[in-house]
């Protein structure tokens, strides 16, 4: 039982990280109707760029920081103007294709540009590790928790309290209706660009450490965040929460008591069960189609 | 104009035969890579170009292809039982991965085939009493028939090149079968096409499979060429790598492959000592492609015809307006 809450535990700090990723990835997706495949290249890039600062003599704090502010202008408004908005009026599929190029232009330009080796990054959290009642669980895995969920939860209350909020919801909604309204409709679109930016930054400084940072350490994270999205339900920004803690947490338990070598199969396995019976997602709501 | 893409078509065929044999080792190797990429994303370009379909696990059925044949072929059998085998299994595999995916449309496909070709290459590394794990299967030995082998690197050159002949032969009958003409109309507007009696569900299952049974006859063909195969060639990169060179050739174009294979597979290969950079550059091109150039190179000269009619259109309406003013 202890083995179990133990690994319980440390599922949820990746499940948790899982949820950041994919949470920013549902609110591209309601927002603008772009899937983004190179989302795990948005968590890469960010680790990058904190090395970078660090290496100019910042601490990690700082380096965080400033790293979002250039994940926003990277990430955020260039990848709009540059990519989704040229794009937006052919439809879903060039998106992705775009987006697929874009994960491989990344992931190349940082493994010629900079280094092919996994890089170390330091720990946010101290090493600590704590026993209660025979469960020992380390700092780093209770404060991955803490941060991640208390990110998703203002990113929630964000979205659902006040008027930006409210307004880019209504986008997504309903687009047409929304600038019928007074709503900014291509200023709400950048800021959900941009809250994926900060998103992708808090996922890079939470997970690099454990992952180290390397050119492809965005590929598996990527996959595993669709999944938890589409999991957790594709329409509903609190499924990408459920989605990516189900997947984290069934992750590990499956690599302890079944086989470590088919970790990475899990959420393949629940996502197939998930689509077989409730094709939009465990929070999702069905969505007719249109002619 | 058919007689013009009748010849054009000739004479590529006959450069395919005959330029080889003025090349090296390596060159033939190249071509032959080529070739093999050429059948398989032929398999995707119908599931993607003509069905409509979103596959991103096309690697994966090119790794069962490939392993399948090898396996065969360690245990003694011949190849050419290998072969027929490759093909089936993965059609049957494509009929069961599409089916509970093809329940939900187009980009939960991507996903699933993804996820499919993660638990394809986990299987191909962790098995290895089957697979031979990351150490992979040596010596895979080139096939021979009717007393001729197929050990020099010319001699199993041109059968591949037969292999794409024909299987290119049949995909064409295929489209231009009535059957065919199902697929592209489902593609073009599935519940128009529903509402016509096109049976959506059975024709796009058909078509991945059949997709996934030309990309196991590439893998049995490439374990053969490169005489080892490993889990490497098999990842999801490569299967995106795979849908990568249809879009970039023309999806839905009969000939893109060709230059999708080459543009995916000749010139990285070629230009390995700089890989990092092209992929760069490869994935730069792609996003812009998208930009200026959706559907694809073999689309430039459609657009450019359809530029000049309009402009001969709106010229001719200026010269209809001019004269109506005189009158």
């Amino acid at each position: 039982m202890t083995d179990f809450l133990q690994l319980f535990f440390s599922g949820l700090a990746t499940g948790s990280i899982y949820a950041l990723a994919a949470l920013g990835f549902t609110l591209l997706w309601q927002a603008s109707g772009t899937i983004n495949f190179a989302q795990g290249e948005f968590v890469m890039l960010p680790a990058f760029m904190m090395l970078g600062f660090m290496a100019a003599g910042f601490p990690l704090v700082l380096s965080f920081a400033a790293s979002c502010v250039f994940s926003v202008f990277v990430l955020g408004w260039l990848f709009k103007r540059g990519v989704v908005d040229p794009l937006f009026k052919f439809g879903m599929m060039p998106i992705v294709v775009a987006t697929i190029g874009l994960s491989i232009a990344m992931r190349n330009a940082v493994r010629a540009g900079y280094s092919a080796e996994p890089q170390p990054f330091p720990n946010l959290f101290p090493d600590e590790v704590y026993n209660i009642a025979g469960v020992t669980i380390s700092a780093t895995d209770i404060g991955t928790f803490a941060f991640a969920i208390a990110l998703v939860l203002i990113t929630q209350a964000f979205l659902a309290k006040t008027v930006t909020g409210r307004a880019m919801q209504a986008v997504a909604q309903n687009t047409e209706s929304a600038s019928v309204l007074g709503i900014n409709v291509p200023r709400m679109i950048f800021y959900t660009f941009a809250i994926n930016a900060v998103l992708a930054a808090a996922a890079a400084i939470l997970v690099t450490p454990t992952y180290l940072a390397k050119f492809d350490m965005g590929s598996s994270l990527g996959n595993k965040a669709f999944f938890a999205a589409i999991i957790g339900g594709f329409n509903n920004s609190r499924g990408a929460l459920l989605g990516g803690v189900i997947v984290g947490v069934c992750e590990n338990l499956a690599a302890a008591y079944i086989s470590p070598a088919y970790k990475d199969a899990v959420a393949l396995i629940i996502f197939m069960v998930v689509i077989l019976f409730k094709p939009q997602g465990l929070l999702g709501k069905k969505v007719e189609r249109k002619v | 104009m058919k007689k013009l893409a009748f010849l054009a078509g000739l004479l590529g065929l006959l450069a395919c035969i005959f330029v080889p044999t003025l090349l090296k080792n390596h060159g033939i190797y190249l071509f032959t890579y080529w070739l093999i990429y050429v059948i398989a994303t032929m398999g995707l370009n119908l599931t993607i170009g003509y069905a409509g379909q979103k596959s991103l696990g096309h690697a994966a059925f090119f790794g069962i292809g490939a392993y399948t044949v090898a396996v065969m072929m360690q245990a003694g059998y011949s190849f050419w039982l290998g072969m027929p085998l490759a093909a089936l299994g993965c059609f049957v595999v494509g009929l069961a991965l599409g089916f509970p995916a093809l329940r939900v449309q187009t980009i939960y496909l991507a996903f699933a085939t993804l996820g499919f070709n993660t638990a394809v290459w986990l299987v191909m590394r962790n098995e290895e009493w089957l697979t031979g794990g990351t150490f992979g299967i040596n010596n895979i030995a080139r096939p021979e028939a009717f007393g001729i082998s197929f050990d020099g690197n010319l001699a199993y050159y041109y059968l591949v090149l037969t292999f794409a002949v024909v299987l290119g032969l049949l995909l064409w009958g295929l489209l231009h079968s009535p059957w065919g003409k199902a697929f592209t109309a489902l593609r073009d507007n599935p519940i128009r096409a529903e509402s016509l009696g096109v049976d959506i569900r059975g024709y796009t299952l058909l078509s991945f499979a059949i997709g996934a049974a030309y990309a196991g006859i590439a893998g049995g063909l490439f374990g053969s060429l490169v005489q080892f195969i490993d889990p490497a060639p098999f990842t999801v990169e490569a299967s995106i790598m795979m849908y990568l060179m249809v879009v970039v050739g023309g999806p839905g174009y009969f000939l893109g492959p060709l230059l999708g294979a080459a543009v995916g597979v000749i010139l990285p290969e070629w230009l390995r000592f700089a890989q990092a950079w092209y992929l760069f550059v490869f994935g730069t091109a792609v996003v812009m492609l998208m930009i200026w150039l959706p559907d694809g190179l073999l689309s430039i000269p459609d657009r450019i015809r359809a530029k000049r009619q309009s402009r001969e259109a709106s010229a001719a309406r200026a010269a209809a307006g001019q004269s109506g003013v005189k009158a």
